[in-house]
C-alpha cells in the first residue's frame, strides 16, 4: 500500500511542474512584456520601469524567476491583479464558494438522475425505456452545454417565467456574506423567501453543469450492472428467493457502485471546466466567470493564477480518487 | 445430369467484412448518413447557401424563420441581429466546423502517431519522457488546458485549434503505443527485421498499418470532441472571431438576443449537437465493426 502511495504522489510532482511551467510562461510568452501591460494605455517612465521590474523579480534570469515563482506559490502567493491590485488569492477565496455551491448541486442533479436511469436500463436491458436512456445519455455526452443553458432559460425563464435568468439571489434579498456558499448565508440570515431564491438560482445551473456527468454516470452504471447481474452471486441470491428489488438494490448495486464511484470523482474535471461555460452564461459570480474575464481584460496574473488553482485541485482529486480506488480495490494496487 | 445452382461465397473482403459488422448498428448507419449530409453541405455551401454569410440586410434585421409568424421566405431560418442569412451562415459554418475538426485530428493524428511510434518502438528513456509529458497533458480537462494555451497565443482560430490539437495529443500517443508494443515481437515484424528491414520502415511500413483500427475510432470520436470543444472557445470568445460564421460564435453573439428571437440561439446550438452526436455514433459504430476487442 505504502508502496503504491509514493508510485502515486511521484506522478503528481512532475505534472504540477509542468502546470505550473505552462502557467509561469504565461506571462512570459504573452505579446508585449508584462509591465507594459500592467501600464496599460498611459505606460511607465523608464525609471518607474526599472523600479517595477526589479521588484517583480523580472530582472532576473528565467530560471531564477520560475523558482522564485514556484516559491511564492507553495506559500500561497499567486501575484495581485493588474486591475483590482488585490491578492489573486484572495479573490479567488471570495468567489471559490459560489463554484463549490454550483459543482456541489451539479453532482447532487447527476448522481440523483443517473444512479437510478443506469439502474433501471440496466434491469430493463433491450426493453424501450433501456434504449431511451441510452439516447438521452449519448446525447447528454453530445451536448454543447453553452447552448444548452441559453436553451433552458429560453423556456424555463422566458417563456415560461419559473427561473430567473441569472445571478445567484433576488435583488430583493440582502444576505451578509459569511461562509460565501449562498444557500446557508441565506438560511442564516433568517430572511423569509431568501433560501427559497437562491435555491431557484441554482435550479438552472446545476442542471446544465450536471447534463454530461449524469449521461457518463448512467452509462457507466448501466454498463457495471450489467456486468454484474449476470455473475453467479446474483443467481445464487435469486435462487435463494429474495425478492427482485433486493437482489437488484444490495447483491447487484453495492458491486456496481466501485467503477461509478471513481468515474464520479474523475468528473471533478469537467465540473469545474463545465463550470467556466455554466458560469458565463448564468452570469454566475464563481471563478470560471473570474477567469474568462481576466483573459478578457489581460489581467495576466489572475489567469495564470486561476489556471494554476484549478490544475491543482483537478490534479489532487484525482489522486485522491486513484487512492480510495487503491484501498477499495486491492488489483490496482499492485498492477503497474 | 440435373444442374444445379450452388453460390459459393467467396471469403469476405475486408471492406465488406467491415461493412457487415457496421451496418448492424442501426445509430452508427443514421450517424454516418447525417455525417455525410453535413460534409456535402459544406462542400456545396457555396452552391446551397441562398446568401453570402456575411452579407448584411440591414431591412431585415431579426427576421424570424419563415415557417413561422412574420417570416419571409427569402430567409428559411430567419436573420441574425445585423440582418444576416442564418441558414447560410450554418451552411458555412458546417465547412469552418469541419475543416477545423480535419486540421485538429491531422495534426493530433500525426504528431501522436509518430511519437507513439517512437515511443513504443525505442522504449527507454525516449519513452519515459513522452509518456510522462503525455501523462502533464492528460491531467487536466480539455478545455482548460485549451483556455490556458490560448491566452498566451491569442485567441484566433488557428490557436484555438493548434490548442486542441496539442490537448487531444495524448490519446493518440497512448493508443499507438500500446499498439506497438503489443506489435513488435510478433513474428512478421521480426522476420521483417531478419530479412534487413531498418528501423523506420519496421515502425511506419510494417507496424504501423497494424495499429490503425483503434486510431482509425479514436479520430472518429475526435472529430466530435473537436467540434464540441471549438464551439466553446467560440463561445467564450476564444476561438474563431466574429464575422467567421462558426457555429460556437455565433451562440456567443445571439446571448443578447435571447429574451427577443429564438431561432438566433436555437439553430446554431441544434447544428453543434447533431453534428457531435452523429460522429459520435459513427464512432461506436467504428469500433464495433474495426475492433470488437475495444467493445465494451
Amino acid at each position: 500500500m505504502f508502496q503504491f502511495f509514493i508510485r502515486r504522489l511521484g506522478m503528481v510532482i512532475p505534472t504540477f511542474i509542468g502546470v505550473s511551467l505552462l502557467t509561469f510562461s504565461l506571462i512570459h510568452l504573452i505579446p508585449g512584456d508584462p509591465v507594459t501591460v500592467m501600464g496599460g494605455e498611459r505606460g511607465f517612465s523608464e525609471e518607474q520601469r526599472q523600479e517595477i521590474e526589479a521588484l517583480l523579480g523580472l530582472d532576473k534570469p528565467l530560471w531564477q524567476q520560475y523558482i522564485r515563482y514556484v516559491g511564492n506559490v507553495v506559500q500561497g502567493d499567486l501575484g495581485t491583479s493588474f486591475i483590482t491590485r488585490e491578492p489573486v488569492m484572495d479573490e479567488f477565496l471570495t468567489l471559490f464558494p459560489a463554484t463549490i455551491e454550483l459543482s456541489f448541486f451539479a453532482a447532487l442533479f447527476a448522481f440523483c438522475v443517473g444512479l437510478p436511469l443506469g439502474i433501471i436500463a440496466a434491469v430493463k436491458r433491450g426493453s424501450f425505456f433501456d434504449h431511451t436512456v441510452m439516447t438521452i445519455s449519448l446525447a447528454g455526452y453530445s451536448m454543447p452545454i453553452f447552448w444548452w443553458g441559453l436553451l433552458l432559460i429560453l423556456f424555463m425563464s422566458i417563456q415560461l417565467d419559473i427561473t430567473p435568468v441569472a445571478g445567484r439571489l433576488d435583488v430583493l434579498y440582502w444576505v451578509d456574506e459569511v461562509t460565501g456558499f449562498m444557500i446557508i448565508d441565506a438560511w442564516l440570515s433568517g430572511e423569509e423567501g431568501a433560501v427559497r431564491s437562491a435555491l431557484s438560482h441554482l435550479f438552472l445551473p446545476s442542471i446544465v453543469l450536471g447534463t454530461i456527468p449524469m449521461a457518463v454516470i448512467a452509462r457507466m452504471t448501466r454498463s457495471s450492472m450489467l456486468e454484474v447481474l449476470g455473475e453467479d452471486y446474483i443467481r445464487t441470491a435469486r435462487a435463494k428467493g429474495l425478492s427482485k428489488f433486493r437482489v437488484v438494490m444490495k447483491h447487484g448495486l453495492r458491486n456496481a457502485l466501485i467503477p461509478v464511484v471513481t468515474v464520479i470523482g474523475l468528473q471533478v474535471g469537467t465540473l469545474l471546466s463545465g463550470a467556466i461555460l455554466t458560469e458565463t452564461i448564468f452570469a454566475w459570480p464563481g471563478i470560471g466567470k473570474w477567469l474568462i474575464e481576466a483573459i478578457g481584460r489581460r489581467d495576466y496574473p489572475v489567469v495564470q493564477g486561476g489556471l494554476l488553482i484549478i490544475a491543482t485541485i483537478i490534479i489532487i482529486v484525482n489522486l485522491l480518487v486513484d487512492l480510495t480506488y487503491g484501498i477499495i480495490n486491492p488489483r490496482v494496487r499492485h498492477s503497474k | 445430369m440435373t444442374q444445379s445452382n450452388i453460390t459459393v461465397q467467396g471469403p469476405r473482403t475486408p471492406l465488406n467484412e467491415f461493412w457487415f459488422y457496421f451496418k448492424q448498428n442501426r445509430g452508427a448507419v443514421i450517424g454516418l448518413a447525417y455525417v455525410s449530409f453535413i460534409v456535402l453541405l459544406a462542400v456545396l455551401a457555396d452552391v446551397l447557401a441562398p446568401h453570402s454569410p456575411t452579407d448584411q440586410f440591414r431591412e431585415f434585421i431579426l427576421t424570424p424563420p419563415a415557417f413561422s409568424e412574420g417570416g419571409s421566405s427569402q430567409f428559411l431560418l430567419g436573420t441574425d441581429g445585423v440582418g444576416r442569412d442564418i441558414l447560410s451562415r450554418l451552411m458555412h459554418g458546417a465547412r469552418l466546423s469541419l475543416l477545423i475538426g480535419l486540421f485538429i485530428v491531422s495534426i493530433s493524428l500525426i504528431m501522436g502517431i509518430s511519437l507513439g511510434l517512437f515511443a513504443g518502438y525505442f522504449g527507454g528513456f525516449l519513452d519515459t519522457a513522452i509518456m510522462r509529458i503525455s501523462d502533464i497533458l492528460q491531467s487536466l480537462p480539455a478545455l482548460l488546458l485549451a483556455i490556458g494555451i490560448v491566452a498566451v497565443l491569442g485567441p484566433s482560430i488557428v490557436n484555438a485549434g493548434l490548442a486542441l490539437s496539442l490537448v487531444y495529443l495524448p490519446h493518440y500517443i497512448r493508443l499507438t503505443r500500446a499498439s506497438v508494443l503489443a506489435e513488435k515481437n510478433r513474428d512478421y515484424v521480426i522476420s521483417s527485421r531478419v530479412a534487413g528491414a531498418r528501423s523506420m520502415r519496421l515502425m511506419f511500413i510494417t507496424i504501423l498499418p497494424n495499429c490503425l483500427a483503434p486510431l482509425i475510432v479514436q479520430a472518429t470520436l475526435g472529430f466530435s470532441n473537436a467540434i464540441l470543444d471549438m464551439a466553446a472557445l467560440g463561445f467564450l470568445g476564444l476561438g474563431a472571431q466574429p464575422p467567421l460564421p462558426e457555429w460556437g460564435t455565433m451562440l456567443a453573439t445571439a446571448k443578447e438576443f435571447i429574451q427577443s428571437a429564438w431561432w438566433v440561439v436555437t439553430f446554431p446550438g441544434l447544428m453543434i449537437l447533431t453534428t457531435v452526436l452523429a460522429f459520435n455514433l459513427m464512432g461506436d459504430g467504428l469500433r464495433d465493426a474495426l475492433d470488437p476487442k475495444l467493445k465494451q
